[in-house]
């Protein structure tokens, strides 16, 4: 048997090929100081770790708020492993120089990162899923809060560097790299969802217990859901990371949990798709789109009201609430942006026209 | 006796943060109990309380302040469930308590544009600031007020919800949401009467904590926050006295780790509580068991 390949699938192909080939022409042309490169960076890295938690509140059904503590986990694991060993002295200055004296290479960094969020999200996971929906959330959150003291801990300093900042550790330039990074990531998560097992998620989702009486084993199915999330969360983490050149544990706190949360109400419940065009849209209006309301501004001798430092994220988080409220699908729903889609409301349209005219002609 | 005698500040303030605690809980727990809603903005409430009192004292006396802090903060709660919750009745309880995630946002970034960004000092009161001295520990009036006045408003409140009208029916509906409608209670009068309670206690509970420390930043109300609900949870949730059992306990246990010299792990410590409570214990200490229907 061999598969058909479908017009869709190789324009979809085509328009992966032309995204990435216009960010990398982009980057050559304008000025890499451009906030454009900020929005797609730090997008990018939103938009996985975003998918990831939609794998588990859109697809399993599983109310997790434990994102942050996995995304710290792989930050902390990226910066431990790959810190240059002449380097470490300096960055452990109070730990002489930590225990750890060797670096490892930037990609198998990135999946140890992801393996040691799984390894964590394996074993939290096993007393913490057989809670049901409220109290899986308020659990996982707290297990956040948890791993957070834990890397602050002074005698785990030689290992974390305490509450001190990990930096030095190598990072990226070019926006192609989180770009890629994410790309794969997000088609191997898309791959699973379209898998037999991301159909028994589906169904956990959809009936916990017509699922079970179907022969679908809850914890199991659950438990890799969450693993994977998190390895996935993990690798995002990494990349956050890389992206801030520094990290501090004291960042992932349960506030950038809600953000991701919120990214994926945004982009729709269910949505792999709509989470990546939240994630893109979110980061460009907190980050760049709405700057203008953070600066006082005078037309002529009036100073425009409430504009100063701050306002801007009132706003948004008004525009949050609007769509929270009033808008509850988000911008894709539970469906998905695909060219196969667009392809047959292109013949249906043009079906509709021929009827049209020819119910005209017929008269 | 030496090891009390050490230990006496530590226990003391435990009880008092526990008091503390105690009154954000039972604005958890009776949410929880009737809308089955983790009000996760009931932190934000109560930081915001923290923040009006600071702006209220500024410009009027105190024995003016204090009354408004306390009534803008009612107003504040009863403005959050008719805009934000409400119009979400029918809807799935994950959008409701997403959209409880995305209020309690907006308080934070509310409480940054309005301050800007600059911690806010929390003014003194007198009498309750006074420093006392109970056997070898100096503490603050605050320390002994708190238990005593939590006792009282929580009888109050058992009292209020056993003997009158409203309270019965806020039973009623705790019970089946639905039949009670039937029954021809006014779910929407129920539940506002519900976060009127819950917020005007977080108030009294925010003149009490705030004394404590020296300022108010938007991020306050989180931490107490998620830990009253952790001593609502441990308590078995949607029971009052539970709650108020939980968060003493939590309150003495987190001040006692502060004294062994692990104040790293103080708050996690209250997390570890609750996960091992839910995991052997899931309904709590006094929680009513919840049997699930296909």
């Amino acid at each position: 048997m061999t598969k058909k390949i479908s017009t869709s699938t190789i324009i979809s192909a085509a328009l992966v090929v032309f995204l990435f080939a216009l960010v990398f022409v982009l980057e050559k042309v304008m000025n890499p100081y451009s906030m454009l490169f900020v929005v797609l960076k730090k997008g990018a890295i939103y938009a996985l770790v975003a998918v990831s938690m939609n794998l588990l509140n859109g697809f399993t059904g599983l109310f997790s708020l434990g994102q942050a503590g996995f995304m710290l986990i792989g930050a902390y694991t990226y910066a431990i492993f790959t810190i240059p060993a002449d380097q470490r002295l300096s960055v452990y200055q109070y730990f002489d120089g930590g225990i750890i004296d060797f670096s490892i290479p930037v990609i198998p960094a990135l999946i140890l990162a992801g393996l040691a969020a799984a390894f964590f999200a394996f074993l939290i996971g096993l007393p913490v899923l057989r809670l049901k929906s409220d109290y899986l959330a308020i659990a996982t959150l707290g297990f956040a809060e948890i791993i957070r003291a834990f890397f602050q801990w002074d005698a785990l300093g030689p290992v974390t560097n305490g509450s001190n900042l990990l930096k030095k550790f190598p990072t990226f330039d070019s926006t192609i790299f989180p770009f890629a990074v994410a790309g794969i990531c997000i088609a191997l998560i898309v791959m699973l969802i379209n898998s037999s097992y991301g159909r028994a998620f589906k169904a956990i989702r959809d009936d916990e217990i017509a699922a079970e009486a179907m022969g679908i084993n809850l914890f199991k199915h659950k438990e890799m859901a969450f693993v994977i999330s998190s390895f996935f969360a993990g690798v995002g983490g990494a990349l956050l990371a890389m992206y801030q050149t520094t990290v501090q544990a004291m960042a992932f706190k349960s506030a950038m949990t809600y953000e991701i949360l919120l990214i994926v109400v945004i982009g729709g419940i269910g949505s792999v798709t709509g989470s990546v065009i939240a994630s893109f849209l979110f980061i460009a209006c907190s980050e760049w789109w709405l700057r203008f309301l953070d600066t006082e501004t005078f037309i002529g001798a009036w100073q425009v009201p409430l504009l100063r430092s701050g306002f801007r994220k009132v706003v948004f988080a008004v525009i949050i609430m609007a769509v929270v409220l009033f808008y509850r699908q988000g911008i894709m729903g539970n469906r998905e942006f695909s060219v196969d889609r667009l392809l047959k409301k292109r013949q249906k349209f043009i079906e509709k026209q021929a009827a049209k005219k020819a119910s005209k002609e017929g008269r | 006796m030496n090891f009390i005698n050490t230990n006496l500040p530590y226990l003391l303030a435990g009880i008092s943060v526990g008091g503390q605690y105690a009154l954000i809980a039972i604005g958890y727990t009776m949410v929880y109990g009737i809308l089955r809603l983790i009000n996760f903005a009931h932190g934000d409430v109560f930081m915001a309380a923290g923040l009006i009192m600071i702006y209220a004292v500024t410009v009027m006396p105190l024995y003016v302040a204090i009354p408004l802090t306390l009534a803008a903060t009612v107003l504040i709660g009863f403005l959050i469930e008719r805009a934000a919750y409400k119009p979400l009745r029918t809807a799935p309880r994950m959008s409701v308590m997403i959209s409880a995630i995305g209020v309690s946002y907006l308080l934070q970034n509310l409480a940054l544009y309005v301050t800007g960004g600059l911690s806010k000092m929390y003014p003194t009161i007198p009498w309750i600031s006074d420093t006392v001295t109970i056997g070898t520990a100096t503490t603050k009036m605050v320390t002994l007020i708190t238990p005593v006045l939590t006792l009282i408003l929580v009888i109050a409140l058992v009292a209020f919800i056993q003997k009158t009208k409203i309270g019965m029916a806020m039973r009623a509906v705790s019970k089946d949401f639905e039949t009670s409608q039937l029954m021809g209670i006014k779910i929407n009068s129920v539940i506002s009467a519900t976060f009127i309670i819950g917020s005007f206690l977080a108030a009294v509970g925010s003149l009490l904590y705030f004394t404590n420390y020296a300022a108010v930043i938007p991020t306050s109300g989180a931490m107490p926050g998620l830990k009253a609900f952790v001593a609502a949870v441990f308590g078995g949730i949607g029971s009052i006295p539970g709650a108020v059992i939980g968060a003493f306990i939590i309150g003495i246990c987190e001040n006692i780790i502060k004294g062994v010299g692990l104040t790293t792990f103080s708050d996690a410590f209250t997390f570890v509580l609750l996960i091992i409570i839910l995991v052997f214990k899931p309904t709590g200490l006094f929680g009513e068991k919840a049997n699930e229907k296909v």
